[in-house]
């Protein structure tokens, strides 16, 4: 481990389960993820790692039929118990989908600060400092300083996805979850949103979902392999790549299947 | 070229013309009906015909300003009951309308757009101007919007059902609320296409008669009491072509010619509101 005093524990899985339905899409995963690091989650196509990342931030049960056993602890709080509050849950955790989703009548600005807003009324410079900061680190501050109050849809898609990820970060929550958000994206755009996972990492923990392997060993810290909604393996990522524990693990960073 | 490809070609080309001609009859329609008005009501218009009430029968002159005002007041009233409600009805169709009610209020919207206009004209009469013993712009408003709500239901929750789920999914996971997620993320995605359709609701019923006849009743005087009877163009129409008179019928082409100048003005608006829209989405 790199910095053992950045490893407290933030977020774990306990015997997680996530049903559509009758079908089990997740199958009893615990897994814990490191305070600021970066562990990825692989696996074939369908094999239930977008699931098991919509679990950690509570938006699994938004699909209709879609329900969840286990628990999900964040600082040793499951926040699938009652008293908490999906909606405020949110907040704390921001997520960045496969494809960019820029509010298409909002600018720049108000992209980056529809979270903030959210969270009751701020003072405006207040609210500029925040949005400037998350451009920033979203590494898009210097392409879009001047032309804060355009269409937010004039971005090309790798601009549009750092902007994505400014509006996740924005709120300064306290995990970032990537569902593959290089998915959409040519390779220099792949190339800075990677760059990004390794400067984010200081001030989030971050889970990204990826069925790209070389993306996994480039970005992560940990990796966990899933196939057919199970946990197969987690590991130190370059342990994981190189010395495989499990024959299944091999098999598919090996490429003879998935 | 062989026997098959020829037939094939053929075919194609007999097709594309059938298409064309009825394509062109359609056009044909509208074409014959503005340049029918045109030829008959243009030489109508002048100033006294927007600005002069209607004269006593027999005498020339005059004109149609109480029924362009009554236009505007008994629609522009509808639409300020009707939008609200017919939107929102869409909205929650769109938004939360999955469930049982949804279906419900889905049926009686589709039921109620298929009611012919005069049964919605029954209604006001039997509801407001029974009751309140005397005709009234405010009844034929009210059995306007009643026509207007079930139009702008369906068109209101088609809109809200073309914006892409993911986007009410980011809104969700940044920590927004439902209600404020359909209201700040999808309602303003979808808000060219809502005023696109109330634009063409209030087109629709700008041109309505019969719910009129027993609540609007008309009124050749020039009035703004809502409390009153009160004309329109169409009731205008109506009343005139029906007449007797030579200088009624002259009227009533008129009438009919602004009548349906205001509905293409109304439906051109409409697109181009569609059009800055797409412009926006892509």
């Amino acid at each position: 481990m790199v910095a053992s005093a950045n490893t407290r524990l933030r977020l774990e899985t306990a015997h997680l389960t996530a049903l559509f339905a009758q079908h089990r899409a997740v199958r009893d995963v615990s897994l814990l993820f490191p305070a600021n690091t970066v562990t990825a989650i692989i696996g074939p196509s369908g094999c239930g790692k977008s699931t098991l990342l919509r679990c950690l931030n509570r938006m699994h049960e938004l699909t209709p039929g879609a329900s969840v056993a286990g628990e999900v602890l964040l600082d040793n709080v499951n926040i699938y118990a009652p008293d908490v509050n999906p909606v405020e849950l949110r907040r704390r955790i921001g997520m960045v989908f496969q494809r960019p989703t820029p509010f298409p009548t909002m600018s720049i600005y108000e992209n980056v600060a529809a979270g903030l807003k959210v969270n009751g009324r701020r003072p405006k410079p207040e609210v500029d400092n925040a949005v400037s900061r998350a451009l920033q680190q979203a590494a898009l501050w210097e392409e879009v300083k001047d032309r804060l109050h355009t269409s937010a849809l004039d971005l090309s898609g790798g601009q549009q996805q750092r902007l994505c990820i400014a509006r996740a970060v924005a709120p300064a929550p306290e995990i970032l979850l990537l569902d593959e958000p290089t998915a959409s994206l040519d390779p220099a755009g792949t190339q800075r949103i990677e760059e990004l996972c390794h400067a984010l990492k200081r001030l989030y923990t971050i889970v990204i979902v990826t069925h790209n392997m070389q993306q996994a060993a480039r970005v992560s810290d940990y990796t966990a392999f899933m196939y057919l909604g199970s946990l197969i393996e987690v590991g130190r990522t370059d342990e994981l790549f190189t010395k495989p524990k499990v024959e299944q693990t091999e098999a598919y960073i090996t490429g003879r299947f998935g | 070229m062989t026997t098959s490809a020829f037939r094939r070609h053929l075919v194609s080309r007999v097709m594309t013309v059938l298409v064309v001609i009825l394509s062109f009859t359609a056009v044909l329609a509208l074409v014959l009906i503005l340049g029918n008005l045109i030829a008959k009501g243009a030489s109508s218009i002048d100033w006294a015909f927007f600005t002069k009430s209607p004269v006593p029968a027999g005498q020339t002159g005059g004109g149609v300003a109480n029924a362009i005002v009554g236009t505007g007041i008994i629609v522009g009233v509808a639409a300020l009951i009707g939008v609200p409600i017919g939107v929102g009805a869409g909205m929650y169709l769109a938004e939360y309308g999955s469930g049982r009610l949804g279906f419900l209020v889905r049926f009686t919207a589709d039921v109620l757009n298929g009611t012919p206009s005069i049964v919605v004209g029954i209604v006001g009469w039997t509801f407001i101007v029974k009751p309140t013993s005397h005709f009234s712009a405010l009844a034929g408003s009210v059995a306007l919007a009643i026509l207007m709500i079930p139009m702008l239901a369906r068109t209101t929750e088609e809109m809200v059902r073309l914006v892409p789920n993911s986007l009410r999914e980011a809104a969700l996971a940044l920590g927004y609320p439902r209600w404020r997620t359909s209201l700040k993320v999808v309602a303003r995605t979808a808000l060219g296409g809502i005023v696109t359709g109330c634009l063409v609701g209030i087109a629709r019923i700008a041109g309505e008669t019969a719910p009129l006849l027993f609540t609007a009743l008309g009124n050749l005087n020039f009035t703004v009491n809502v409390s009153q009877p009160m004309q329109t163009l169409s009731l205008q129409i109506y009343v005139y072509a029906t007449g007797p008179f030579d200088e009624w019928h002259r009227l009533a082409w008129a009438s009919a010619l602004v009548l349906m100048g205001l509905v293409l003005v109304i439906s051109l608006t409409a697109r181009w509101v569609t059009r800055q829209r797409y412009g926006r989405i892509r």
